[in-house]
């Protein structure tokens, strides 16, 4: 599974970085981008699918592999 | 009267609601809605519900007109209608033209809430990064200090108003720390955001002269960091680059204003509306002790639910959106609080539920102009709400009947009166 953050959909809300530090982080504006290429760890699957759900600018996406 | 202000213990409103004439009896709320109204400030769900399923933007004649729309979906779309809804004017209630001074860059400004492109842009740039996850890092200890201070005062009494006494006293020493004013202006600072919003709203001349107030203490503010500067806000606002210098005394100015107006009444309202309802909901409050892995959705679902502030702005041209005619200058009121409801985009919207999983609530509104200081709010009502459910796992309202509700621009509870053993 991979997640991707629309850079161009994200306003900063952070909700992503608070809910998954260990999928996001975000940068000198409160903006998210992917860790590791996106790529979601094994068993942090519900944690990916949980910030693409809380996510209120709908800027994340799960590619399933 | 409003309902704001049908209280001894607040004299402050009770005299500003005695100088307001008796307003008419609401007809229809999808033609008619009255902000102030005591029904509507105590239960706004009822009146969207009706006005979603009968006519979902509705409109008012009320203060100056203004549209209210009330499905998730046009929230989504109207927050991206940039540049044909403008920001210049985010109060619900604009001021009459001759309490009006400067314009959106000068004197009345609070950039960048107050400010549409470009200006909204490099304004919004200079604020962000002292309010991202990190940037308020520092303050996260300050605030678990703070709220267990605040407890320590009151907790052998058995009893307090949970909003005056504690969601009231946080955000504006939040902030006055961040600011790097004293603390001994807490008190003032707290007359002063009433004065010019909650207060404010029907009271024009109160408004302008609170945002004079507030205009005269930070312009001597900005200039003490020019000459002594401190390791605070201001100083790094004034320390920002633009265009070759520095931002200008005015814009730093603005953006110390929007600090208070923006960041405090906003937070103590959405600590006390928690606070309401874990003293209300007993199921609720159990389950939050009983499993403590849920804090992180509860907090985002007080959030959805209790979302206070409605944001403004006005039609900069003559537009159309679902169905309706927006003419140039008209009022639009952004009810991210409405949205939070709509049962076409939330399961069981009408119910609190503290493990929601799926939950893109707009409690902060949504685009370009998303509340700059989320980070901080989300952070101070979590840190108020755990610390007191640490050490008040339980209470309950003492007097129902006693609590009062602010509304309009942001709502939430004024008066709170809570016991525990």
């Amino acid at each position: 599974m991979k997640i991707k953050v629309d850079a161009e959909k994200c306003e900063g809300h952070s909700r992503c970085y608070s809910l998954a530090p260990e999928l996001v982080d975000v940068d000198d504006l409160g903006n998210a981008f992917e860790l590791n290429d996106g790529e979601v760890p094994a068993g942090l699957q519900d944690k990916a699918r949980l910030i693409v759900d809380n996510c209120p600018e709908f800027a994340i996406t799960i590619e399933e592999g | 009267m409003t309902e704001t202000t049908e209280t001894h213990s607040d004299p402050v409103a009770a005299a500003v609601a005695a100088s307001i004439p008796e307003r008419c009896p609401v007809s229809d709320v999808t033609t008619d809605y009255d902000m102030f109204d005591a029904d509507y400030l105590r239960d706004p769900f009822t009146a969207w519900a009706e006005m979603r399923d009968r006519c979902p933007i509705a409109h008012t004649d009320r203060y100056g007109g203004s549209w209210l729309p009330t499905k998730y979906d046009d929230l989504q779309a109207m927050a991206k209608m940039v540049p044909e809804l403008s920001s210049k004017s985010p109060i619900v209630i604009d001021l009459p033209e001759a309490l009006v001074k400067g314009d959106s860059t000068g004197y009345n400004a609070a950039a960048p809430i107050t400010a549409d492109p470009p200006e909204q842009n490099w304004t919004r740039r200079a604020l962000l990064p002292h309010f991202t996850p990190k940037g308020i890092a520092a303050e996260t200890e300050y605030t678990k200090r703070l709220c267990h201070e605040l407890i320590d005062g009151f907790i052998e009494n058995g009893s307090c108003d949970a909003a005056v006494d504690y969601a009231q006293q946080i955000p504006p020493r939040v902030i006055a720390k961040k600011l790097g004013v004293d603390a001994s202006m807490v008190d003032d600072f707290i007359e002063w955001v009433r004065g010019v919003l909650e207060l404010g709203l029907q009271q024009p001349e109160l408004r302008a002269k609170y945002r004079d107030i507030i205009r005269d203490f930070f312009a001597a503010e900005v200039a003490d960091r020019r000459a002594n500067p401190k390791d605070d806000l201001i100083t790094a606002l004034c320390e920002t680059e633009h265009e070759g210098g520095f931002l200008p005394d005015e814009v730093v100015i603005g953006m110390c204003n929007l600090q208070l107006v923006a960041g405090i009444d906003t937070t103590w309202s959405s600590i006390g509306s928690a606070l309401w309802h874990l003293a209300s909901h007993d199921d609720d409050r159990r389950r939050l002790v009983d499993e403590p892995d849920l804090w992180n959705t509860a907090v985002e679902e007080l959030l959805r639910f209790y979302a206070p502030v409605t944001m403004a702005r006005n039609a900069a041209e003559d537009v159309q959106y679902g169905g309706v005619e927006f003419k140039k200058g008209d009022k639009i009121l952004m009810n991210f609080p409405g949205a939070n409801h709509d049962p076409d985009h939330f399961e069981d919207a009408h119910e609190v539920q503290l493990d929601r999983q799926r939950n893109r609530h707009v409690a902060f509104g949504i685009g370009i102009h998303r509340c700059a200081g989320s980070n901080l709010a989300r952070m101070e009502m979590e840190v108020a709400l755990k610390t007191w459910m640490e050490r008040i796992p339980e209470f309950t309202l003492s007097d129902p009947d006693a609590v009062t509700w602010a509304g309009g621009q942001v709502r939430g509870p004024r008066i709170l009166p809570v016991t525990f053993s």
